[in-house]
């Protein structure tokens, strides 16, 4: 039997591609991939976090796919092979979403389809599923999904508390009263520019914390 | 006429691909670091664009819409093509950047030496793909309309890079506090950027 050699579902490995992306080896803030559709969905809480979902779901089943058959994609066309598995697994989402979530899938507007240009995918498939096995690459996918997940999470917390003063849609500080001693939404956070310096200062806050990550010039 | 004018001046300052919708951010990043080769990519990408927006317009207004291919017979009038957008997209822009490569370094080595190495770059940068969205969504009822929503796009991009470039070269100067350097200080400068930039925001075209 072949059960000598076989590793653990989750061993200690796994379980590390899942939890690098999340911190030190976050797609955003280190490995600087998926920042185009990033930002523009940060300003509510909700359509954030559909995008973190539907970027999480095909960057580990497009993983899958790929590792599945990396021994028999030619080297000179798999740009071509990822792009159609990405498109295609971009297009059921897109399609899902227009059939279950139509408001959420209208506020994302374009951003669904550029899923498919997202670098997250492309440099996850072209660093880590053409030379991997498909186990490890479903988690590597989801810890990538998760990380990204995580920053356009934090961003559209800020933006969507400090902005449009609620959660969710749930008027959070006028349930708390904040408004009667004078606060006022700050309209600034969302607008775009926001969420560039939002990012920055998730970089610095992250990169001061951990000095090792600090960029040498 | 003045129609065509005020796309063009929209697509380059007010719905910027950088500052207001963030596209193309990932090469962004990567390549400003000086002015000379952020030139080099502004300039395929205008190229690319000026190529890609009308073929997409084409492909979209005869192949992909409700009815649109009506031109191949009655039977055919009423097939419904759209959820197959992406896709087509995504290939004749894959496409169209190979051609032009090859195309390219046959007719013009010197241009394709200064553009060759960014042209596959740019078969995945969200600001082609993108702007082939955004002439979808917007809805734009002529060839010339989309064309001239692609070059516009193309050069706002481009002046968004140059600029961006410009100011991280004469950063390097400059005390910038440990974890911000790189990465960090240019979010950060482009986040700055994009406030300036929304000042052409109260323009009514």
């Amino acid at each position: 039997m072949s059960k000598v050699d076989r590793e653990p579902i989750f061993s200690a490995k796994n379980l590390k591609l899942f939890t690098a992306p999340l911190g030190k080896d976050n797609p955003i803030t280190v490995q600087v991939l998926g920042i185009c559709s990033a930002l523009a969905v940060t300003v509510k809480l909700k359509p954030a976090i559909v995008m973190a979902l539907s970027v999480t779901i095909v960057v580990a089943v497009s993983n899958v796919v790929i590792a599945a058959m990396r021994k028999y994609i030619p080297d000179r066309i798999r740009i071509i092979v990822q792009l159609v598995v990405i498109a295609t697994m971009v297009i059921l989402v897109d399609q899902f979403l227009k059939a279950y979530a139509f408001d959420v899938s209208k506020q994302l507007s374009v951003f669904v389809g550029l899923i498919i240009t997202n670098c997250i995918l492309m440099g996850r498939l072209e660093a880590f599923a053409m030379a991997n096995k498909p186990w490890p690459s479903f988690i590597d996918g989801l810890g990538n999904g998760a990380g990204y997940g995580i920053i356009l999470i934090v961003v559209a917390f800020f933006r969507e508390l400090l902005g449009s003063g609620t959660l969710f849609g749930y008027p959070v500080m006028e349930k708390l009263g904040i408004y009667t001693i004078g606060y006022q939404n700050n309209g600034m956070m969302i607008l775009p520019p926001m969420a560039l310096i939002g990012v920055g200062l998730i970089i610095w806050f992250q990169r001061s914390r951990n000095k090792s990550l600090i960029e040498k010039k | 006429m003045e129609h065509l004018f005020n796309i063009f001046i929209k697509s380059i300052f007010i719905d910027n691909m950088i500052f207001a919708f963030f596209l193309g951010m990932c090469s962004f990043l990567a390549v400003s670091k000086t002015v000379k080769t952020s030139i080099g990519l502004g300039v395929a990408v205008v190229f690319v664009l000026l190529i890609t927006t009308p073929v997409n317009f084409l492909v979209e207004h005869y192949v992909l819409k409700k009815g649109a291919l009506a031109w191949m017979g009655e039977s055919y009038a009423d097939i419904d093509l759209s959820f197959l957008t992406f896709m087509v997209f995504i290939a004749v822009i894959a496409a169209i950047v190979q051609l032009v490569e090859m195309v390219i370094e046959k007719f013009s080595p010197s241009l394709y030496n200064s553009l060759g190495i960014f042209l596959p770059l740019i078969a995945v940068n969200c600001a082609i793909l993108g702007a082939a969205l955004f002439m979808q969504e917007r809805e734009y009822q002529t060839l010339a309309e989309a064309t001239v929503f692609g070059v516009g796009s193309g050069i706002g991009w481009m002046l968004a890079i140059v600029s961006i470039a410009a100011i991280r070269e004469k950063l390097r100067y400059s005390n910038v506090p440990d974890p911000l350097k790189g990465l960090g200080i240019t979010f950060i400068l482009t986040g700055l950027m994009a406030i300036a930039f929304m000042g052409f925001m109260g323009i009514k075209l």
